[in-house]
């Protein structure tokens, strides 16, 4: 969204000035000037030792483990989130603002939390932990707790996005489809799915890079096991740790490119919008 | 539209309606309920005493102070400085401004363990400036900072974008000057959406841990915030005492969103009669 | 309409390769033949055991054998496999992390009712300096010298800390001292103290990014450091203790016998040779031959301090030990 207006005719140009370069400094000492130091760090001794750290069989690995754990969350997470956003938007029923509540929980907890709650109720001390024991079945220290602890943290943004479109557009048209005999099924495809299309878009983009970017809860939840457990994100930290700085810068630029394509996609999908000012990560927060 | 949200009462003739609330309600059951009760049963588990404890402690104590000390610097900072980027995005115009408008969200897309070793890159021992802040407070500020980024800016842009600007150029023309006309016209209309912003900013803050856990040497008492606490309580055999900290950082979390939440309707009461 | 079906099928076409690529390209080890071992182990043997198990695997005993390891703070490592962890092997820094995992039956009660009673490495802690030593530190009493920095990961997360703070107190021991002064040594020790990681790979990490003067750490870190080029020497003080690292076989693992053998194989002279280049001392006499491993005429061993059951009670217990406030109050 770049809407923009005539600059105001009123503010001094010596105050527009003053603004545009405390603006432009502050990104660029805080967001540009580090991240283009570890593309930089990165190729800086050649294209060679960079594809290296990228394509030994730990980061390949890093790279799948990632990759198949946001191919799961991000449907999942999709499909509730259109689902509840309808079940919000048209239907009547106690306890929505528990619904709502807890939607927006995960954007208020801290990952390590996540990671906790998760141990508190499969690892072998949890609640579920002898009946999981029992039947063999692992999911702390395995693909499946990391799968869920994602799940968690991504889980408000399609939600989040698709409510307020669903708001705006009312319920004529479908209400039309359905006295002109559309059974509920086919009026959702036809026209409420259509409708929302790019709030889901935008909400599956939100919620792909929150996946991909995960850290603290898999942290606790993943008992990193190389090869098996180590997301992307614990590689870089890992290859840190081991001085393995190429390692892993390379590893950070990788996400970096994927969080870059993110972006990418993110502002055609804002272009695509049929309304110039729609909701912005971070905008109708609050409710 | 004079439409209400809720339209469509769910009619027993739809069962599909059921099945949709049904599927809701465990999923978010499941996924989001269930853990969050574990974790305030646990807090709880052992008695009163021991949860007084675990919460009363020094090092929790500092931990806690520390991060909502940062996390409210951080969102001062943000309030003002996000405020003023979303003007120069919307009522400037400069080259390359829908590059920087896009990379606004980069922090928001940007895995947070990679944030904070960027900012290690540039403002850490190796860095080409000299500067290191490697292990300071400094650190976890500029963490917070990175990954707050666009909370404030992408809340207040729409709300600017939409502001009428009649009214600033009827006080201009009555002889108002432009503080004057900032002051009393556009903030009070930009004050819902920046508390908006701030308090998704502050909750984001409270609970960082992988930009943080990398850059800041994580220190007991100097630079360890509750997250990376809560995390060694974890590794430390205490999920107990980690279950009561984490409680305690949810009650602040969701007093402020709560708070804020009703300021802003108080504060947009009058758009709403 | 269009765009919509686009982004559908390449989404459904990115889940379906995703999972098909999963399938395919599972590690080396679900792949084998004899079984796959999960070694569970400390944080800093990760690139000894890197080529510790490629030589196993050429054996007649290790081939076919899959191997999936996990590396993690010592103390991290033993609770991760109390929650749930699976483990074959568990290879941790000190034998308390053990006897934790035998307390609840994890690991076999004589797990080091062995000749080697149940270690398979050894190393001294050592002080890391900054290259040259421009701050002349040799001792124990050059650290508590005003303006000198310490780095030790945290006794309470760090097995790699404990060995560090027994090795100060047992030195001041060694000297002479009372265990009431050898505990105001401590005291005023941590007091020099400047950062406290949760292991001691991560302390390594915190000392090369230039926090501190000198770093507590194992001799075979500091080896590693080096021979990753980073600038750093060491010394062996005068008084220092012998680590002991042990290894142990689970009760839960479900190839005992590929787990038995490659423990095995680390103790023989190739296995141990391989720890020796990668800083270790080795606890096979013979394999000591080629490298060079000074012993330091007051070196100690734990058992000189009364050994690790009544150290971690007296030191280390998280409410009553020694160590609760000189932590804390630093």
């Amino acid at each position: 969204m770049t809407g923009r207006q005539k600059p105001a005719p009123n503010s001094g140009r010596g105050g527009r000035y003053v603004l545009r370069v405390a603006g432009l400094g502050y990104l660029a000492l805080l967001l540009l000037a580090p991240l283009s130091l570890v593309f930089w760090r990165t190729f800086e001794h050649g294209l060679g030792p960079a594809w290296g750290a990228v394509s030994n069989p730990a980061a390949r690995h890093a790279i799948l483990i990632t990759l198949v754990i946001t191919a799961i969350a991000v449907p999942a997470n999709t499909v509730f989130g259109v689902v509840c956003a309808i079940v919000v938007v048209r239907h009547r029923f106690r306890g929505k603002g528990i619904v709502n509540a807890l939607v927006d929980l995960p954007l208020a907890l801290s990952p390590v939390v996540v990671g906790l709650a998760f141990l508190l109720l499969y690892g072998q001390s949890g609640w579920f932990g002898s009946w999981l024991t029992e039947h063999g079945i692992q999911v702390v220290f395995a693909l499946p707790g990391m799968v869920l602890v994602t799940i968690f943290v991504s889980l408000p943004f399609v939600v989040r996005e698709v409510v307020p479109v669903l708001r705006e557009i009312g319920t004529e048209q479908e209400q039309a489809a359905s006295t002109l005999g559309a059974s509920s099924w086919q009026t959702f495809r036809r026209i409420t799915l259509p409708a929302i299309r790019w709030a889901v878009t935008y909400g599956v983009v939100l919620t792909t890079a929150r996946a991909l970017g995960e850290f603290g809860a898999v942290s606790v939840i993943s008992g990193r096991i190389v090869g098996k457990t180590e997301t992307m994100t614990l590689h870089v930290q890992e290859r840190y740790q081991a001085f393995d700085y190429v390692g892993a810068y390379a590893s950070a630029v990788v996400l970096a490119l994927l969080a870059l394509t993110t972006l990418v996609v993110l502002n055609v999908v804002r272009r695509e919008e049929p309304r110039g000012d729609r909701a912005e990560p971070g905008h109708e927060a609050v409710r | 539209m004079v439409e209400a949200a809720a339209a469509r009462p769910a009619s027993p003739a739809r069962p599909g309606a059921a099945l949709a609330q049904g599927f809701v309600t465990a999923y978010l059951s499941v996924i989001v309920l269930l853990p969050l009760a574990a974790v305030v049963w646990r807090a709880g588990d052992g008695g009163r005493r021991r949860l007084w404890e675990a919460i009363s402690n020094d090092q929790a104590l500092a931990a806690l102070k520390l991060t909502l000390a940062a996390s409210v610097a951080v969102a001062v900072i943000n309030a003002v400085m996000g405020t003023v980027i979303a003007w120069i995005l919307v009522r400037d115009r400069f080259r390359g401004q829908s590059v920087v408008n896009a990379v606004i969200d980069l922090p928001f897309a940007l895995p947070t363990v990679v944030a904070g070793l960027t900012l290690l890159a540039l403002y850490g021992p190796n860095g080409p400036v000299g500067v290191n802040v490697a292990y300071t407070r400094t650190a976890i500020l500029l963490a917070l900072l990175f990954v707050t980024l666009p909370f404030v800016i992408r809340a207040v842009q729409p709300v600017l974008l939409e502001l009428d600007r009649e009214m600033e150029e009827a006080a201009a023309s009555l002889g108002a000057g432009s503080l004057t006309i900032l002051r009393r016209i556009v903030l009070p209309n930009l004050v819902p959406a920046i508390l908006s912003g701030v308090a998704l900013a502050f909750a984001r803050a409270i609970g960082e841990f992988g930009a943080v856990v990398l850059i800041s040497g994580n220190l007991p008492f100097r630079t360890e915030v509750a997250s990376v606490y809560i995390f060694g309580r974890i590794e430390s055999g205490d999920p107990q005492a980690a279950a009561a900290i984490s409680t305690v950082l949810l009650a602040i979390s969701l007093a402020v969103l709560f708070g804020i939440g009703g300021l802003r309707r108080w504060a947009t009461r009058y758009e709403r009669a | 309409m269009r765009s919509r079906r686009t982004i559908a099928a390449v989404a459904g076409a990115a889940v379906v390769f995703a999972g098909l690529a999963a399938t395919r390209l599972q590690p080396a080890a679900a792949r084998s033949t004899a079984g796959t071992l999960t070694l569970v182990a400390y944080s800093t043997p990760r690139e000894a055991y890197g080529k510790l198990i490629p030589a196993f695997q050429e054996t007649k005993a290790g081939r076919g054998v899959g191997f999936d390891q996990s590396y993690g703070g010592s103390g991290e490592q033993a609770r991760a496999v109390l929650e749930g962890l699976k483990a074959d092997v568990v290879a941790l820094s000190l034998e308390p992390d053990v006897t934790t995992l035998v307390k609840a039956k994890a690991v076999p009660a004589a797990w080091n009712r062995d000749k080697w009673h149940g270690m398979v490495t050894r190393s001294v802690v050592v002080l890391a300096v900054r290259k040259g030593n421009p701050k002349k530190i040799k001792d124990w009493g050059d650290l508590v010298k005003p303006g000198v920095q310490v780095v030790t990961p945290n006794p309470f997360t760090s097995g790699g800390a404990r060995w560090n703070v027994m090795a100060a107190y047992g030195a001041q021991l060694r000297k002479g001292k009372t265990h009431a002064q050898a505990v105001a040594y401590l005291r005023t020790l941590f007091r020099h103290v400047v950062s406290l990681d949760t292991s001691a790979r991560e302390s390594l990490q915190t000392f090369m990014a230039g926090r501190g003067d000198v770093l507590l750490a194992y001799e075979n870190e500091a080896i590693f450091a080096r021979q990753k080029g980073q600038p750093l020497d060491f010394v062996i003080p005068k008084a220092t203790i012998r680590i002991e690292n042990p290894i142990a076989v689970t009760t839960r693992g479900k190839s005992k016998a590929a787990a038995t053998a490659f423990l095995k194989f680390l103790r023989t002279p190739a296995g141990q040779r391989i720890f020796a280049q990668n800083g270790y001392r080795p606890v096979l006499r013979t394999a000591l031959k080629g490298f060079s491993f000074p012993v330091r005429p007051q070196q100690f061993t734990i058992k000189y301090v009364g050994g690790w059951t009544k150290v971690e009670k007296r030191f280390f217990d998280p409410r009553k030990g020694i160590m609760v406030p000189i932590v804390a109050k630093r």
